[in-house]
């Protein structure tokens, strides 16, 4: 079906006769025949935008989402609440609609977009450099294991406190650069320090941490980062944007690149993206960071403006000597996470992070009273925490989702040693009343379930 | 040249952060509404923030007016024409925005379990469907981020692919038009690059490709059409000297908008592929991001593709079939990323897909390259044909390369002259110095959704700045005027550079 083109016939007569062929088909002669397709591609025929609509309508009504039950599932995405006026400037056109800003004149707007949230950034972490986002969080925490390159060891160390899906990605990239990953193990819910001491060596480039960790709990960084320091690795550490209004920014704790998953700021769930990494250094790794950085200068008239800094880190500069491949930053969804922060503001911030903690207090203390369930570590948490149950997790989640919710994320599935362990998360969304409904939720669900030691042979 | 400055120049760039008054705020926020503890309770001090980050203190109407006011400092497709080669700048239709937002896509977290997420699995796996079919490759994976993303995982998969042989390769082949992702991502994987020549036709030089082929290359690295806009005449050549040397073919889909239904790489004998959504099938570019790099990849490729996969189960005792996330995978490379990959993209692509289907997907390529060859044949007329010759004289694909090269040594004026000067037009420029094999080249890709007048008011006003720079070359050399700033100092912002507000 013909969309969202003009030519007309006589157009396409004019044109053909000012090219001076007869038919488009002279223009593809140039294919080698045996190349061309010669028959429509099976795929359906176009459809009117209506049709088109009720088809997707159709299958998002398929999906159980954030709206059609209470979210309790976190584990690096979370359900916060978008302010309006989110929705309202990312879809504007001048921001939806341009490339990236390579004609810094007619490109203002974008360009000053990301030094503000490269200034945001680097407030958030305590750390004065940022770039202006990179693809999501786990493949930043990859991409700081390639900056590594830069130190003479050829070994990462990390701690399964840090995200399954980055620990795995960071894996997949250092196969291709020659890296080899090292894994130090956790100890009630935070990184095994001694552990952590006995596997960093003088062969160590980097070190990555987590906090609050995969399992909720908040990392001590900077006693955890005395053993990179001491043989003069990078200290890498992933953080929750949502969490930095409260805890202690990295920067602070002596991290040399603090890195992570944007969406909480501004980004909606999108079934795990488009959102946006960030990605946060001391100056001495300026040089080598990958992603677009904007920087600040002048005109020829004198007036401030903003442009891609420092491009001669960059692919289309430096090729094959580049310091990494990447050249999207996300720019849309760096300015949704600005303009979240913006309306957030300097005490709402805080104000947002002081609720996460005094909600989450809440549930964990409400939850784990529940007949069956059990903190699963009692290391301090911010905004998400790890029970262990005493029943089939899967079957405790259905049955929960029967009664509307969602009750978390079932650790199993990357966390064999907790096979019924379950991580809960809280926003700003989920109440009180919704974190009572879901003790009882899972308090009548474990119950009809029995216990794992019941299901394993006992008397009924 | 000297102009009045505009309004939009005196409105000099002020960030959030001075507009920001202690005191200020937009955020209402909920009441914690559960018993209020000492925060030193629950996290040791020691862990907490002493002072919160200097974020903006700003109500909301300043918040909107703000970036409101930025917006207008960014030029964009909607207000204007945008024929910047390579990046495929065609319409970008916003029923696809609508769909994106349903809550039941918008709101979807990415663990909930795949029981409970069928309509986003199946409409993964029916977009796999598709882009296998406009490939002609049986597999695909979605979960690259971006093209240069789909790139490494190619190289990843090669290199998996050769080491499951017990084969240790070291060199990736790319000819010297490549896209700079290319050679980036072929050392971000660990690989050597070796670069081969262009011939005089625009394709691959043969006896340079036959020079350098060897037991010891793992890939070559193919953009088809290349960056000059051609289809490689040697196609198949090619094909079979890097598949008898053991080899794998990779295409980078960035020009795939020249071909989608009219020539699949598939049947040409690549391995790979990655696709750009953000170009090809209509996701907005975002002013740098967001996008999608999918990969379509050959039989033998598939065991190593990134998990997890989406797979279709057929269902039990007559029930529909299942859609499930399939981690099982031992060959594979592992993850690229976190969760799915960018869903919301998906969303928007396959909206594309379904609103043009099969034959407007042809239809669209044939636009573009009818688009593409008309406005080359508008540019060889006149002053432009003159001094802007092309690089390649031949019929284009999608798009075409000129050479500013006389330009320069007759007018004195350069390609980066004539770039800025028709941001002074309402135009953005082409893509400029590159491929870096044309002298002062300008890379100019129309797409299929703009219109002939479009296509000829660019071609007058590239007339005019020449006919104006015949008589006073320093117009474009000052240029632009109009814009909300003029010229900056990009040397200064890598020397000395300035990359966050002091506070």
């Amino acid at each position: 079906m013909t969309r969202y083109t003009s030519a007309t016939d006589s157009d396409r007569r004019e044109m053909l006769a000012a090219i001076g062929v007869e038919g488009t088909a002279e223009l593809f002669e140039q294919i080698p025949e045996r190349l061309r397709l010669g028959r429509p591609l099976a795929i359906p025929d176009g459809m009117g935008e209506a049709e088109v609509f009720e088809r997707l309508a159709a299958l998002a009504g398929r999906n159980r989402h954030a709206e059609s039950e209470v979210c309790f599932i976190g584990a690096g995405m979370y359900d916060h609440y978008v302010p309006a006026i989110v929705d309202a400037i990312t879809q504007r056109s001048e921001f939806l609609t341009p490339y990236t800003p390579y004609q810094p004149e007619i490109s203002q707007g974008g360009l000053q977009v990301m030094f503000e949230f490269q200034t945001a950034m680097s407030e958030l972490t305590g750390l004065p450099v940022s770039n202006a986002g990179l693809y999501e969080g786990p493949s930043s925490v990859a991409s700081a294991g390639y900056l590594a390159m830069g130190a003479t060891g050829r070994q990462r160390v990390v701690s399964r406190g840090v995200h399954p899906h980055s620990r795995e990605t960071l894996a997949t990239y250092s196969a291709g650069f020659g890296a080899e990953v090292e894994e130090v193990g956790l100890d009630g819910g935070l990184t095994d320090a001694a552990a952590l001491v006995r596997a960093v060596n003088g062969e160590t480039a980097a070190v990555f941490l987590q906090s609050p960790n995969f399992l909720g709990a908040v990392e001590d960084v900077e006693a955890l980062g005395e053993a990179a320091r001491e043989h003069g690795a990078l200290l890498v550490v992933a953080v929750d944007p949502m969490t930095l209004g409260v805890l202690r920014p990295p920067g602070e704790m002596g991290a040399d690149i603090a890195l992570g998953e944007g969406q909480p700021l501004g980004n909606r769930l999108d079934f795990g993206g488009p959102s946006f990494g960030f990605f946060c250094a001391k100056e001495e790794h300026l040089r080598r960071m990958p992603g677009r950085i904007a920087g600040e200068t002048e005109d020829v008239d004198g007036r401030r403006g903003f442009v891609l800094a420092l491009q001669t880190r960059e692919q289309h500069i430096r090729r094959e000597k580049a310091t990494h491949n990447i050249c999207t930053a996300q720019a849309l969804n760096a300015l949704a996470g600005m303009v979240h922060l913006a309306w957030l503001g300097r005490e709402g911030f805080r104000e947002l992070g002081e609720l996460l903690v005094q909600r989450t207090a809440y549930a964990r203390e409400r939850l784990a009273g529940v007949q069956g369930v059990s903190l699963l570590h009692e290391a301090p948490v911010a905004r998400e925490f790890a029970l262990e149950l005493d029943a089939p997790v899967d079957a405790v989640l259905d049955m929960c989702a029967d009664r509307g919710i969602a009750a978390g994320y079932p650790l199993g599935r990357e966390y064999p040693e907790h096979e019924n362990g379950l991580l809960v998360a809280i926003t700003e969304r989920r109440t009180k009343e919704q974190i009572d409904r879901l003790a009882e939720a899972l308090e009548e669900a474990i119950f009809q379930s029995g216990s794992v030691g019941a299901t394993a042979g006992a008397a009924p | 040249m000297s102009v009045a400055e505009t309004s939009m120049q005196r409105d000099r760039a002020q960030t959030i952060y001075e507009k920001s008054k202690p005191g200020r705020r937009a955020a209402a926020l909920p009441e914690a509404g559960v018993p209020a503890r000492p925060l030193s309770e629950l996290i040791p001090e020691r862990l907490l923030r002493t002072e919160p980050p200097r974020l903006p203190e700003i109500a909301e109407p300043e918040i909107v007016r703000h970036y409101n006011r930025l917006s207008r400092r960014n030029f964009d497709l909607d207000t204007g024409f945008y024929p910047l080669g390579s990046c495929t700048m065609k319409h970008n239709p916003r029923l696809n925005e609508r769909v994106a937002a349903l809550p039941g896509h918008a709101r979807l977290h990415p663990a909930q379990e795949p029981v409970r997420a069928q309509g986003a699995l199946e409409l993964m796996y029916l977009l796999q469907e598709s882009l296998a079919e406009i490939c002609g490759l049986p597999h695909v994976s979605l979960q690259p981020s971006a093209g240069s993303h789909g790139e490494l995982a190619g190289l990843l998969l090669t290199r998996a692919y050769h080491a499951d042989r017990g084969e240790d390769r070291h060199l990736v082949l790319t000819p010297d038009t490549a896209h700079g992702t290319n050679p980036a991502s072929v050392t971000m994987a660990g690989y050597e690059v070796v670069k081969v020549a262009t011939n005089e036709r625009g394709g691959v030089e043969m006896d340079d490709l036959r020079e350098k082929v060897s037991e010891d290359v793992a890939c070559l690295m193919l953009t088809n059409p290349n960056t000059l806009g051609l289809f490689d005449e040697n196609i198949e050549e090619i094909a079979s000297l890097i598949h008898e040397a053991g080899g794998t073919l990779y295409y980078d889909g960035a020009n795939l908008n020249a071909v989608m239904g009219q020539s699949r790489p598939g049947d040409t004998g690549f391995d790979i592929v990655h696709l750009n959504l953000h170009k090809s099938f209509s996701q907005p570019h975002g002013g740098g991001g967001p996008g999608a790099g999918p990969i379509a990849v050959s039989e033998r490729i598939e065991p190593y593709l990134p998990r997890p996969q989406v797979v279709r189960r057929d269902g039990s005792n007559g029930s529909g079939p299942l859609y499930e996330l399939d981690h099982d995978r031992p060959k594979s490379i592992g993850r690229l990323r976190g969760f799915q990959g960018n869903f919301g993209v998906f969303v928007r692509s396959y909206a594309y897909i379904l609103s043009l289907g099969g034959d407007g997907l042809a239809e669209a390529s044939e636009t573009a390259v009818l688009n593409a060859n008309y406005l080359k044949q508008r540019l060889a007329e006149g002053r432009a044909g003159e001094h802007l010759p092309v690089a390649f004289d031949r019929h284009c694909m999608h798009e075409f390369v000129l050479s500013g090269a006389p330009m320069k040594k007759r007018l004195g004026i350069k390609t980066l002259d004539l770039a800025k000067r028709l941001l002074d037009f309402g135009f953005h420029p082409p893509t400029v110095y590159f491929p870096l094999l044309v002298d002062e080249a300008l890379m100019i890709e129309p797409t299929e959704t703009e219109t002939k007048e479009t296509l000829d008011f660019f071609a007058e006003v590239v007339e005019q700045i020449l006919a104006e720079a015949e008589e006073e070359p320093e117009i474009a050399r000052g240029a632009p005027y109009s814009t909300p700033v003029r010229r900056l100092d990009e040397v200064r912002a890598t020397r000395q550079p300035v990359v966050r507000q002091p506070l």
